[in-house]
């Protein structure tokens, strides 16, 4: 392949079939990740410190006749308002009782089952599908169907209610820590399936040899999974973490059809508050911000567990 | 293997059964209730319906608005399988086959993607998607889940492109084979399995979002289904039989379309999740 300066452009074109494959592969990709992604990633930076409905030029741009800028310079009011919000605080907290949920609930309930069932047989087979089916449910499917099993005067919560004789029906979606304990009491539902599988699957791969000869030497069951499975498949429990803390940051669809956020503003996780709070109101430069937050957060979680959980992995 | 039947057995199967239960039974009881009245929802919401009322069903399977929404979501979740795939393994191919200036920096620059959350961007996205004047149409939601799906995409095309045999390579370009020709003709066929998983993956994610398109979309007549579901039940507020039916009747094709997909799903989360 000559690539000399005498060569043309058209000439290395028409020679060098792997720039030709180069040329025509790979910007599409790239610019539709940088045109949906990345641009809007790098814009909520810039919009974060400005007061701006979002109409109109860029906030910083002038205008020639009126001497100003379309949006209001606010500096670092944005996150200082944001910060102060006891709606916001409560966002905070909630998406990591998410976090803490899945680690101590989620995932030892997934790891548990996935010792129980991965094994291959016919009614393991059953089992699996039936713990996977709640999470291809859509999240707006599962949520109303929670919505109505938590209402008051149907579902769940009347038959309870009616059960321990309480003269007024419970409505736990509409009271204060019962909203949101039962949002994540659905995530958990909604979503062990999906751990157990990782689980699962990396069960299959160790080498059965390992466990006869421990069996040959009078290791329990309960000392074979504490001391063998689980430590081998730890690779997966690391991956399923990083999974679930990622997913404990975008909680969103769930949220809207059970509690939509409330009551007062107590059941908001991150995104919900940024929708809220955000999008609903127009406020760029305030959505911007609570985006920013959840950007680094995001980031400074997925780099620093990379380079001390799963190091070497 | 022949072993006595434990009380560890018995706790084992006591334990399965409950969690499948309590699986199963907010399922069945949405199902039921689309053929209860209202007032029978009430009283026994979780048992079989004493008369099993069709009509509830039928004005949702009967009406348009239910199939236009339905139609919305198939179109939006197809398109957005079809360009993933298309752009995906394009670049991904380059990735794999090929170094050139600047390839790693690149290949680093889209895995970005991995690590951000949609939520973050979604207000400059929100303009972005307006000033291309994108909004209220399918390819406002389209475009942006394929660019956050890319990343995801990429990574599994390039990690399966590599572990293809390299000699197959060599003897067809030997054979005077270009690049573009040994993709189209060796590098898709050959890789139905991973083509299949990652659409599967990305059809599933289309087809159950609901934040896009509650950004994105604000005319009826383009609602996918999530959208409609959640207008569905602010409409029908007092009666919920009638959104538990409008539920089931989506949950008919997720289920069917898991059923058939399933072996791809597994093995998409058994494959790449692992290896991570």
């Amino acid at each position: 392949m000559a690539r000399t300066a005498h060569t043309s452009l058209w000439q290395r074109w028409a020679q060098d079939d792997q720039l030709r494959m180069i040329l025509i592969f790979v910007p599409p990709a790239i610019l539709v990740f940088t045109v949906f992604v990345m641009m809007p990633m790098l814009q909520a930076g810039f919009f974060a410190p400005w007061k701006w409905s979002g109409y109109g030029p860029a906030p910083w741009a002038m205008n020639e006749t009126t001497q100003t800028t379309f949006g209001r310079w606010v500096g670092d009011r944005n996150f200082e308002r944001m910060l102060g919000h006891s709606a916001f605080r409560q966002a905070v907290w909630n998406s990591g009782l998410v976090i803490a949920v899945s680690l101590l609930v989620q995932l030892p309930l997934a790891l548990a089952l996935a010792l129980m069932i991965y094994r291959t047989s016919r009614a393991n087979t059953v089992f699996r599908l039936i713990f996977f089916l709640p999470y291809i449910l859509a999240e707006v499917a599962t949520g109303l169907i929670f919505a109505f099993a938590l209402d008051g005067n149907y579902g769940l919560s009347a038959w309870l209610s009616q059960l321990v004789g309480l003269e007024e029906a419970w409505f736990p979606l509409a009271e204060r820590p019962w909203a949101y304990y039962s949002i994540l009491a659905v995530l958990v539902w909604k979503y062990f399936g999906f751990h157990m599988m990782i689980y699962i699957a990396g069960l299959q791969s160790i080498n059965s040899e390992l466990l006869e000869s421990a069996e040959i030497d009078g290791a329990t069951s309960w000392q074979k999974a504490w001391y063998i499975k689980i430590p081998l498949i730890w690779p997966a429990i690391t991956v399923s973490i990083f999974y679930s803390v990622l997913g404990a940051l975008q909680v969103f669809d769930l949220v809207m059809p059970m509690t939509a956020g409330g009551p007062s503003n107590s059941s908001h996780t991150l995104v919900s508050y940024l929708y809220n709070f955000g999008f609903i109101r127009l406020d760029v430069g305030f959505g911007s911000a609570v985006g920013v937050f959840l950007f680094v957060t995001g980031v400074v979680f997925a780099l620093a567990y990379r380079n001390t959980v799963q190091r070497g992995q | 293997m022949s072993r006595m039947f434990t009380w560890a057995d018995a706790a084992r199967i006591i334990v399965l059964l409950a969690v499948s239960f309590l699986i199963l039974m907010p399922i069945a009881a949405a199902v039921l209730g689309g053929f209860k009245t209202n007032g029978e929802l009430r009283v026994s919401p979780f048992g079989l319906p004493e008369v099993w009322h069709l009509q509830f069903y039928g004005e949702i399977l009967g009406g348009r608005r239910f199939w236009v929404y339905l139609g919305n979501s198939f179109f939006i979740s197809i398109m957005t399988v079809g360009l993933t795939l298309v752009l995906g393994s394009m670049c991904a191919f380059a990735f794999a086959q090929t170094r050139f200036f600047g390839s790693r920096f690149l290949f680093g620059y889209l895995l970005l993607g991995l690590m951000f959350p949609v939520a973050a961007a979604i207000m400059p996205l929100f303009l972005t998607v307006r000033d291309l004047g994108l909004l209220d149409t399918a390819w406002g939601v389209i475009l942006p889940q394929v660019a956050f799906g890319l990343a995801f995409s990429i990574m599994f095309f390039r990690t399966f492109f590599k572990e293809m045999p390299s000699e197959l390579f060599d003897a067809a370009r030997v054979d005077g084979c270009s690049y573009i020709r040994f993709y189209f003709t060796f590098t898709l066929p050959l890789s139905t399995p991973i083509l299949a998983t990652i659409a599967v993956f990305v059809f599933v994610q289309s087809w159950n979002n609901y934040l896009l398109p509650l950004i994105m979309l604000n005319d009826r007549e383009g609602y996918t289904w999530t959208l409609g579901a959640m207008d569905f039940r602010g409409e029908y507020a007092a009666e919920w039989n009638r959104t538990l039916a409008f539920v089931s009747a989506t949950l008919a094709p997720a289920v069917v379309f898991f059923l058939a997909a399933q072996k791809y799903i597994v093995s998409g989360l058994t494959g790449g999740a692992v290896k991570g």
